[in-house]
């Protein structure tokens, strides 16, 4: 992490830049240290708010660091703790918002092939969460006219037209609740794509069979 | 028209030497308002009113991307505060915004802490003038120091706002009993807590924007 905390060249130390954050800072007096240290906290609490910033509207991860007890002026190990705090805070959003990148960028991609040919996505459900935007809209593969489009096979990929209104101050347990717990998350995304590939084989084997 | 706080030329608290070493850029100024707080008027809640649809929930997501609030973020984190726990003032108001739906107009003084703060992205408290001996200043609480109003003492090094004679209130904490604006308060003491980062002009246009509007308001 030497690049998260750019140790000042100046500052009087003796540990590896590449360690900095595993070992004690040594200094050749406290305040120095302490006023390096604070640099560090600087740099990195921008970087957390940057990524804070950019990961909206992305929810769940975990900002917090904690408090050393204040406000007063913290000891040198102390500062180093939260200096500490922030660079593993920061790499576990990074890889958070990376890992969700990628289910995101899978999500989008299921849409596209979702409209593309609905028929191998029946009853399919992608949600705007899912590919990492705000709202409330979805894309359902389903079929036209009920059950008779099942019959013939009529399928299409139905976009809602959004949020439902909201539910006002008493209304906790409304439509916008109902449908947030049927929303469906990365792993059924996943899943429904499992399930359109196992459709897609078991389509390709009975075809073969009839030739 | 004239200037608010050019009538009323603000002052430049002490600050203990440790702190001046520990964290350069550390300040606080206040001036002296010869009112109360009370109700807000009517054009007071337009102005809110008219700030609320300006803030958006946009601005609220990349306010710790704004200079000044980011230094106030880095600065708690500087002092043992962790600003996800305990928000920054700016950011103390954007999520009130945020949950509410608007600023709520509650009384004058706050009406007018909230306009100054989200214009200035500036801390900002007031004490009653009356009930508090200037000089105010920040310095570190002695041994056997306490807060009025808070049972038992101040740990040792807590950094306080400070009159001539006692602590009144906790950097961006409590303010002691009895020191606050309450509805008997007949002069008012505005303060600004300034960190590096803040320059100069954003704690002048706070104090300003504050009085501003408790004198229109």
């Amino acid at each position: 992490m030497p690049d998260a905390l750019e140790l000042d060249p100046h500052f009087p130390r003796s540990v590896d830049p590449a360690v900095a954050v595993a070992a004690p800072v040594a200094p050749s007096s406290d305040r120095a240290a302490r006023c390096e240290l604070r640099r560090q906290i600087a740099r990195l609490e921008r970087e957390l708010g940057e990524l804070f910033a950019s990961t909206f509207p992305r929810r769940g991860i975990n900002w917090t660091v904690g408090a050393a007890g204040g406000p007063r002026v913290l000891e040198v190990g102390e500062l180093e703790r939260i200096r500490d705090g922030l660079a593993n805070r920061l790499a576990e959003a990074r890889a958070e918002v990376a890992r969700r990148a990628d289910a995101e960028e899978a999500g989008r991609a299921l849409v596209e092939r979702m409209i593309a040919d609905p028929d191998e996505y029946r009853w399919v459900r992608v949600s705007n969460e899912d590919v990492g935007e705000p709202g409330c809209k979805h894309w359902h593969s389903r079929p036209r006219f009920g059950i008779l489009g099942m019959l013939f096979g009529w399928w299409r990929v139905k976009l809602s037209s959004g949020c439902p209104l909201a539910p006002g101050l008493g209304g906790c347990r409304g439509p916008h609740q109902s449908l947030r717990s049927r929303s469906s998350s990365g792993f059924e995304v996943q899943q429904a794509t499992a399930q359109a590939a196992a459709r897609r084989r078991t389509a390709a084997a009975a075809r073969g069979r009839r030739r | 028209m004239s200037d608010p706080v050019d009538d009323r030329p603000t002052e430049a608290g002490f600050l203990d030497p440790s702190l001046r070493d520990e964290f350069p850029g550390l300040g606080l100024r206040y001036v002296s308002v010869d009112r109360g707080s009370g109700r807000s008027s009517r054009a007071l809640k337009e102005r809110l009113r008219v700030l609320s649809d300006r803030f958006t929930g946009a601005q609220a997501i990349t306010l710790r991307r704004r200079p000044i609030p980011s230094a106030y973020r880095v600065f708690f984190r500087h002092i043992g505060l962790d600003p996800d726990e305990q928000p920054t003032p700016v950011e103390e108001i954007a999520l009130e915004r945020m949950k509410k739906g608007g600023f709520v107009s509650q009384n004058l003084l706050d009406d007018a802490l909230t306009i100054a703060t989200i214009e200035s992205g500036v801390a900002l408290r007031a004490f009653d003038a009356d009930r508090v001996s200037v000089p105010l200043g920040l310095r570190l609480s002695h041994r056997g120091e306490g807060l009025e109003g808070r049972r038992g003492e101040l740990p040792p090094g807590t950094i306080v706002i400070a009159d001539r004679g006692r602590p009144i209130g906790l950097l961006f904490g409590a303010i002691a009993a009895g020191r606050g604006v309450s509805p008997k308060t007949r002069r008012m003491l505005l303060s600004s807590i300034q960190v590096k980062g803040v320059p100069d002009i954003a704690v002048e246009e706070a104090l300003w924007l504050l009085v501003e509007a408790l004198e229109t308001g």
